[in-house]
């Protein structure tokens, strides 16, 4: 190592308080934009990302080869970046999406969002929190959620807001890179062998009754990303699903069996210990 | 010199916690140094950076090195501010960076893709590889498009059979 650096020990001290990820930036909501809205707007996003986060986390140490171990846990940290950032800014916009905590509590807004909310408070789409599957599941799974995410944040770097747009400009760098990675999987897992297509098959057929939440009523984006999944398909020699989407929608907080589980393991540690600090 | 040029200095020397043969200046993290004095509680100094990559977690350690540094050169108060708009780009990585990074054996990033219109699904092969940055050899294989960090993806020599890591176009 060179010496230059090797003398200081900060170099390697890794920082130990908490920073707010939007420390300096203006959150000022900008006139003509409901704060309430815009708040809504950023948990959905910020929930979809941190529950996702948490479930391909689980991967961690569980992939088929280190590549993808490796793949897996990055894809998970963009997106607890990106959770981070939308929880801070819903909070910053309208505060009064915040749970209460005792007075004097040191735990921040984003920390709030994340750990002292109930599974029906949370806004995220069913498809982020099912309980994983095989390989060829997280592949499908991050096939449909990529691609809709991607089509989402393209939109909102004109976002009004200026702190969503700024989110939404860098999550797209990032999420291209997690849609190319599942749409290579998608294509290798469906020409490999028998058995990696019948997998792929029986996990898009589990899954794509969640697909349609992920677009909602919006007509537009529905037909973006279908037309992305549509080629992925093509290229694939795959049929489209004709399972019909499942009813009610977690953006109402109306989740699955799966939602609470994942949840107590996520926020066991800080609700034992509402008054630490970390 | 004004304290200003002299905070600018200190806050360019910082490195970066992940890739430390890169200074933050040179990898394009570091956006702004100013000062401001107030007569009642004197200079401040307030830095802005900004992240990588958005869940880059070496960020808390870049705010914590900038403070520990400009104390350390007589500022008692520091700022670090975050900066979102623009996005970093790995065009923002400068040429003594880019020599640094082939320096230690890792490949410097290519020009960041410009699009205009929907991005494009890439289903084939990535980007085209870039050469080894050992034996400079062109026959170069994708391992992975993630590595150790966010930044960067993981490539196989097939000439010399090393494998390096090269820092990703965004």
């Amino acid at each position: 190592m060179n010496d230059e650096f090797a003398g200081d020990s900060s170099q390697w001290a890794f920082g130990t308080g908490f920073e707010d990820p939007l420390a300096g930036v203006d959150t000022t909501v900008p006139p003509g934009v409901d704060a309430a809205e815009l708040a809504a707007r950023c948990l959905m996003l910020g929930d979809d990302a941190l529950i996702m986060s948490q479930r391909l986390a689980e991967w961690c140490s569980r992939a088929p080869d280190l590549e993808e171990d490796i793949a897996l846990a990055n894809m998970a940290l963009d997106l607890l970046g990106q959770a981070r950032l939308l929880l801070s800014r819903a909070a910053a916009a309208d505060p009064g999406v915040v749970p209460a905590l005792p007075e004097g509590s040191p735990v921040p807004a984003e920390d709030a969002l994340a750990y002292f909310r109930d599974a029906e408070q949370f806004r995220n789409v069913r498809l982020a929190e099912v309980e994983n599957g095989d390989f060829a599941h997280v592949v499908v799974r991050l096939l449909l959620f990529s691609v809709a995410r991607l089509a989402l944040l393209e939109r909102l770097r004109t976002s009004r807001d200026q702190v969503l747009a700024a989110v939404a400009a860098k999550g797209v760098k990032e999420i291209t890179y997690h849609r190319d990675w599942a749409g290579r999987w998608f294509l290798t897992l469906a020409q490999g062998t028998e058995e990696s297509r019948r997998r792929l098959v029986a996990a898009l057929d589990a899954l794509w009754p969640y697909q349609a939440e992920l677009t909602g009523f919006d007509v537009e984006l529905r037909d973006e990303v279908d037309a992305v999944l549509d080629q992925v398909f093509a290229v694939s020699g795959v049929e489209r699903p004709e399972r019909a989407p499942l009813p009610g929608t977690g953006r109402d907080g109306a989740h699955t069996d799966a939602l609470g589980p994942l949840l107590a393991e996520m926020q066991v540690v800080a609700r034992a210990h509402p008054s630490g600090r970390w | 010199m004004s304290a200003r040029e002299r905070a600018a200095e200190v806050a360019a020397q910082v490195r970066d916690p992940e890739m430390p043969m890169l200074t933050l200046a040179d990898l394009g993290v570091l956006r702004g140094v100013e000062v401001h004095s107030d007569e009642e509680v004197g200079e401040e100094v307030v830095v802005s950076i900004t992240p990588t990559y958005t869940g880059c977690p070496a960020v808390a350690t870049m705010r914590d090195d900038l403070v520990h540094r400009l104390r350390a050169a007589g500022f008692a108060r520091v700022e670090v501010r975050i900066v979102l708009d623009p996005p970093w780009s790995s065009d923002w990585i400068s040429e003594r960076g880019r020599a640094a990074l082939r320096e230690a054996g890792l490949s410097a990033p290519g020009p960041a893709p410009r699009r205009s219109g929907p991005i494009p699904l890439t289903l084939g092969p990535a980007r085209s590889a870039p050469p080894c940055p050992r034996c400079g050899s062109a026959a170069t294989r994708l391992t992975s498009e993630f590595g150790a960090t966010a930044c960067k993806a993981l490539y196989r020599c097939t000439g010399c059979l090393e494998p390096f890591e090269h820092v990703k176009e965004i």
